[in-house]
Parts: C-alpha cells; sequence; structure tokens
C-alpha cells in the first residue's frame, strides 16, 4: 500500500460550509477510486509567504491517502486543477520516508538499550574489582536520560568512559 | 573553520524525518533575506543538506517559506 500526503490551499474568501463541501467533495472523490482517506488535516486559514492569485491567505488542507496505486491522488489532482478555488496543491508519496524513519527509531532504540546494558555490567565489575574508588555516584537515573536527541552526549560520554578505563589501567 | 574533532550533524541527531510542513525547523536554514544556506555554513551532512533543501523548496511552493525576503 502506498501512502500519500495531499496539500491544497483554498481561497481565503469561502464560508465555512463552502469549505466543508470542498473537503468532503474530495475525501468522497477519492474514496469512491478506492482509496483510504487515513486523515484529514484542516490548518485554516493561513498567511501566506507571498501572495498567489492576488490572496493574501489561503485555508490549508492536507489529506492522507493510502492506496495501492496512484489513481485517487492523480484524479484529485485533475480535479485541483479545473477548479477556481484551489490556489495551490502538492502531493507527495511517503510510504518510503516512514519506513526509513522507523527502521531508524528502531536502530536508536536497539543501540540505547545495548549501551545500557553494557555500561551496567562494566560498572559491576569496576565497583567488585576495586573498594574505594573516590566519585563513584550510583548513576542508574543518568541512565534513562538518554534520549535519541542527544546523540552528542552519548560520543562525549563514550570518550570519557574510555579515558577512565585507561587511567584504571594505568594505575593497575 | 568546521570539520574539526568528529563534528556531527545536527539535524540527523534531532530528528527521524525532514518535513516541508515543518516551517520552524526549516526556518533555521534559510537567510534573511529567505536564502538557503550552504552546507559550509550550516554544518549539516550530505544527505541532511539534500532533504532539507527539497523541504524548502516544497515548503516555497506551498507558501510555507518565501522564495524573496526584504
Amino acid at each position: 500500500m502506498r501512502r500519500y500526503e495531499v496539500v491544497f490551499i483554498l481561497a481565503p474568501t469561502l464560508t465555512e460550509e463552502e469549505v466543508e463541501q470542498q473537503v468532503a467533495s474530495y475525501v468522497s472523490a477519492a474514496e469512491a477510486v478506492g482509496a483510504q482517506v487515513v486523515s484529514v488535516d484542516q490548518w485554516g486559514k493561513r498567511q501566506l509567504a507571498y501572495p498567489i492569485k492576488k490572496h493574501t491567505e489561503g485555508y490549508y488542507v492536507i489529506l492522507t491517502i493510502e492506496e495501492p496505486s496512484a489513481d485517487a491522488v492523480a484524479e484529485l489532482e485533475r480535479r485541483f486543477k479545473v477548479s477556481d478555488l484551489v490556489i495551490r496543491f502538492l502531493s507527495i508519496r511517503v510510504d518510503e520516508d516512514l519506513k526509513r524513519a522507523r527502521k531508524l527509531e528502531e536502530k536508536r532504540e536497539a543501540r540505547q538499550r545495548s549501551r545500557l546494558r553494557a555500561r551496567m555490567t562494566e560498572r559491576v565489575h569496576a565497583a567488585s574489582s576495586e573498594q574505594s574508588r573516590g566519585p563513584v555516584s550510583p548513576d542508574v537515573e543518568s541512565f534513562s536520560d538518554e534520549t535519541g536527541a542527544s546523540e552528542f552526549g552519548d560520543e562525549e560520554r563514550e570518550e570519557s568512559e574510555e579515558a577512565k578505563e585507561s587511567a584504571d589501567a594505568g594505575r593497575e | 573553520m568546521v570539520r574539526r574533532r568528529k563534528k556531527y550533524c545536527k539535524s540527523c541527531a534531532s530528528r527521524t524525518v525532514i518535513d516541508y510542513k515543518d516551517v520552524k525547523f526549516l526556518s533555521q536554514f534559510i537567510t534573511e533575506s529567505g536564502k538557503i544556506i550552504p552546507r559550509r555554513t550550516s554544518g549539516n551532512c550530505a544527505p541532511c543538506q539534500r532533504k532539507i533543501t527539497t523541504a524548502i523548496k516544497r515548503a516555497r511552493h506551498l507558501a510555507l517559506l518565501p522564495f524573496v525576503r526584504q
């Protein structure tokens, strides 16, 4: 199944009802061709970065559609082109991007889990081999601080781990 | 000078998906006049820079970002 994002901008001169009618007509058009409309996100009126067809604002709507081919998307685009009320549109295929994003997330979680395990076992060994080690803080809490965003923090902490280990080896 | 001591790509670290709809994120990578910031200044890695560039261009098409600003 392919997933598409279809964004379109309606002229700001429409009333609430007209907007709803338009959105509903496009949704049913997509469904009529056999696609599944996963979500309808209406951003409402928004300032445009530059005037389009003399308008300075637009009503943004984004549809997420699932279908095995591009039929619904093609049909929607055909209608957008003809309509005078749709002043801009853009359709994009997103399934590959989402797949990649999920893979990265999984890799990140796997990496964090293995790092946690490595550090826990290493600290257990260090604690058992040497009695007093000065500032050995029971920083189990610090492990849970690791988030995907702190990639820098992870690498820096690894470097300091290595420095500590070489220092310990020097001491022996 | 950039690219000393293992510089990391901040975009790679902070996001899994670079989205043309994320105006706040993308506006970090355009200048005052709306131009796209080059990689040697922004510090992005090549793949991120490419994705950011296409996202910016899409956002411009949808009037979420300007083409030019005075």
